[in-house]
């Protein structure tokens, strides 16, 4: 008879957990589907035809199922690749966006666990970028082992200095990192487009850098026009770093009480100026390392309007990631699979990638308010604690 | 027995005043070394006080000499640091003064010597330039007043600025172009109303996401319309610039205050009619006692969110005005991202004005002059690469803030949602 009934608990426990899960990922799951809605209401008020331009989409984004059986079949009776590299490359070249997503997207959680709002993850993900191309293109003759650490430490280093500042003002003087860390994107960008047209541009008529030296290069596992390369598994790695330094250190513990209750945190005696400014140097440093493994693993080079707004693109995300380094992973993945397909759907469906924009936007505010998300979908509410995201001005 | 606490403020005012005055010296040190050293000898240096074309009455250019006028500069800057640190002075806010005035001179006479700099001109551009500042600065005070953070001031001009110059090229009439961008400026500034009332959203990422949305919104309709029709939809004209009788033939004042746009006039009407209505009326006694102690306001009978709902849609609309400026009231066509930050030195604009509209406006006026400054240096061929110059406003904008966000009081309850 105990026999019987002893599982029964541990069950319903599971059952509990089970059914916790599923109300974690509700909201965000309909945030996405209504975002998307949105978006197709948008496509066909402009005209075009939404199924198309989602079809477009996501051929773009994960590649057609016909062209993976096809290349499989060629590359296993000829061995021929060419086929088959062409039927993965949509994957691989999502994989490739979601890689500074996941890096920019660890860099605003971040900010947000200590109560910080990052809009500056752009302009820090440019000056990572600068930096980690300048060490990257002069220094030369270096072995792989050492240059690439090297460049993208130097990516981190950029980054993590820009985003000191403001968190050095907001700690010491008060001022709203939201307004100093737009006006520091506006500083980088004007000081990038001197940087490019004067002492880091390549010989030629182009505002470019020069080409890294290929020991400075993130290796790749395939041939040529698949660009898939080690950045990823670094995301990943990072993510995994970031949630252990959040929950299982006391410098984490720290920084998110700091984020829940700066009061309380201070009663109890926490530094709170140093972890605003630890928190920006470390959310900075991040936002660089997505700059750095665009540069290394991607591009190889810097040019005017090369970030792409990836640093904006990374509010949403850590957004819909609940500012949890998983939850941030899954939804670079997503944006990654969204945006590589949306530059397909643009030239496929004539749409304009700025789509993208509008539906982020839509998602932002779906998911800052669950509210509206149950009462389009009648779902009842979960009695849970809320978490402060932002401040208002010098508090 | 001294009470410790006046004692170890009197030690940190005496650290302030002490630091301070080690500012000004360095400050007048830098002028003499950057600005004195570099300015030639036995030059002067033009100030232009007519524009052309303006109806204002002729009058002599002011020529100064170059030299001499930057090292009085350097020595006031000193004589101030010496005095800050011998004596001390109680209004810091007269010695930033002193510092902004007197550097501002001096690097006009280095820049500016041996040529001749139109003051005039300067001063019109920086009052035109000011304007979208000023509204979005405007439309910061006006909410926040009933404590609502609007962020997203920047996503609604964008969209305002594109309303304006679509529905003024589509029916040929300007203003209903300006109708169109108060129209959407009050549209979005409900949405965002509705969703920090009505749903609890916080109200800055509400206002992240309607400037997501609206750069989106703004640049989709932009590539996917504006570009291919061409002149049809993104050509709509400006408005006149209206000469008032007799004021505009006053010298130097008269082409700069009362040979102005549309546009530009409101803006000023809009500063005192907001002064008057929020320090003189029911309505903004009401406002401001929602933004201090919403609980007592509501306890006395005033309709808390009402008045929140009112004062969000108002500050849209004069962010929508804001909007109308950038395209039909100067350029006539809509570029992507045009509104470039400006949403945003409005808000430092609102802080360093500590809320009020005159301050606010007055604030506008320093960004304006930042701005116009820039553009005025590039033209005048300083040796300074025009990226920097470009970075100025942007800096202007931190430094402010920091340095005063300290100092200025928001509304009590600025930022926090009402529950009854």
């Amino acid at each position: 008879m105990s026999n019987t009934t002893a599982p029964a608990p541990d069950a319903g426990k599971k059952e509990k957990k089970r059914s916790a899960l599923a109300q974690e990922l509700l909201v965000p799951v309909l945030a996405v589907v209504t975002g998307l809605i949105v978006g197709a209401i948008v496509i066909a008020v402009s005209g075009e035809n939404p199924f198309v331009a989602y079809g477009a989409l996501f051929a773009g984004s994960f590649g057609t199922p016909a062209d993976f059986i096809e290349g499989f079949q060629i590359y296993f009776s000829t061995g021929e690749t060419r086929e088959l590299v062409k039927a993965i490359y949509p994957f691989t070249e999502s994989l490739v966006t979601a890689t500074p997503y996941i890096f920019a997207g660890l860099s605003v959680a971040l900010g947000f666990r200590c109560g910080l709002f990052n809009i500056g993850a752009e302009g820090q993900f440019f000056i990572g970028a600068l930096t980690s191309a300048f060490v990257g293109y002069s220094l030369k003759g270096l072995p792989m082992i050492v240059h690439l650490p090297l460049a993208i430490l130097g990516g981190a280093l950029g980054g993590a200095l820009w985003g000191t500042i403001p968190g050095y003002l907001k700690a010491r003087f008060g001022a709203h990192e939201v307004v100093n860390t737009i006006m520091m994107n506006w500083i980088a960008f004007k000081l990038s487009d001197w940087l490019l047209n004067g002492p880091m541009k390549a010989s030629g008529f182009r505002p470019v850098t020069p080409n890294i030296e290929p020991s400075a290069e993130l290796p790749r596992f395939f041939a040529d026009p698949l660009r898939f390369n080690l950045g990823f598994f670094i995301a990943l790695l990072v993510a995994y770093l970031v949630y252990w330094f959040l929950f299982k250190t006391t410098l984490g513990f720290e920084i998110r009480s700091v984020g829940a209750n700066p009061d309380a945190a201070k009663y109890a005696g926490m530094n709170i100026v140093r972890n605003f400014v630890l928190v920006m140097f470390l959310a900075g440093g991040l936002a660089g390392l997505a700059g750095a493994s665009q540069v290394l693993g991607v591009d190889h080079w810097v040019g005017q309007g090369f970030s792409a707004g990836y640093g904006f693109d990374a509010i949403a995300l850590a957004l819909l990631g609940k500012s949890h380094p998983l939850g941030v992973v899954l939804s670079a993945l997503l944006f990654g699979f969204l945006r590589s397909g949306a530059t397909d759907m643009q030239s496929m469906a004539r749409i304009p990638i700025d789509i993208i924009s509008i539906i982020q936007g839509m998602v932002i505010i779906f998911i800052a308010a669950p509210d509206i998300i149950r009462w389009l979908y009648r779902v009842r509410a979960v009695k849970k604690e809320e978490t402060v995201l932002t401040r208002g001005w010098g508090k | 027995m001294q009470n410790p606490n006046t004692l170890i403020s009197s030690a940190i005012e005496r650290r302030k005043r002490i630091s301070y005055g080690f500012v000004l010296l360095a400050v007048g040190l830098f002028i003499y070394l950057l600005f004195g050293l570099n300015t030639q000898a036995g030059v002067s240096t033009t100030f232009g006080l007519n524009l052309a074309g303006s109806q204002a009455l002729k009058v002599s250019d002011l020529v100064v000499p170059a030299l001499p006028v930057v090292y009085a500069m350097a020595l006031i800057v000193v004589f101030a640091g010496a005095y800050q640190l011998a004596r001390g002075v109680r209004n810091t806010s007269w010695l930033i003064g002193i510092l902004a005035f007197t550097f501002v001179v001096s690097f006009l006479m280095w820049a500016a010597q041996d040529k001749s700099f139109n003051l005039t001109g300067m001063l019109s551009s920086s009052l035109v330039r000011a304007t979208p500042i000023a509204l979005a600065a405007l439309c910061g005070v006006i909410s926040e007043r009933s404590a609502v953070i609007n962020i997203g001031i920047e996503g609604i001009m964008l969209m305002s600025a594109q309303a304006a110059v679509i529905a003024a090229s589509l029916t040929g009439n300007l203003y209903i172009g300006l109708f169109a961008a108060l129209f959407i400026g009050g549209l979005v500034a409900a949405l965002h109303a509705y969703l920090v009332i009505r749903f609890k959203v916080d109200q800055v990422v509400s206002g992240v996401a309607i400037n997501i949305f609206g750069t989106g919104v703004t640049s989709f309709i932009s590539s996917r319309f504006l570009q291919s029709a061409g002149a049809n939809l993104n050509n709509s004209g400006t408005f006149p610039i209206i000469s008032i009788p007799v004021l505009s033939k006053i010298p130097v004042l008269g082409p700069v205050l009362f040979e102005n746009n549309l546009v530009i006039y409101l803006t000023i009407l809009l500063v005192i009619v907001m002064h008057i209505m929020l320090f003189y009326t029911p309505w903004g006694l009401r406002t401001r006692a929602v933004g201090e102690h919403p609980k007592a306001a509501d306890t006395l009978g005033v309709n808390v969110y009402l008045t929140r709902y009112v004062n969000v849609i108002l500050g849209g609309v004069i962010a929508g005005l804001g909007g109308a400026y950038f395209t039909i009231g100067s350029v006539g066509r809509f570029d992507e991202i045009m509104t470039s930050g400006k949403g945003f030195i409005g808000l430092a604009a609102m802080i360093f004005g500590n809320w009020n509209p005159i301050g606010a406006y007055t604030s506008s006026l320093i960004f304006g002059f930042a701005d116009s400054l820039q553009v005025k240096l590039q033209i005048l061929r300083v040796p300074i690469p025009s990226e920097f110059l470009l970075m100025a406003p942007y800096i202007v904008t931190m430094i402010i803030l920091t340095g005063v966000v300290g100092r200025a009081t928001p509304p009590a309850a600025d930022g926090e949602a009402y529950e009854k």
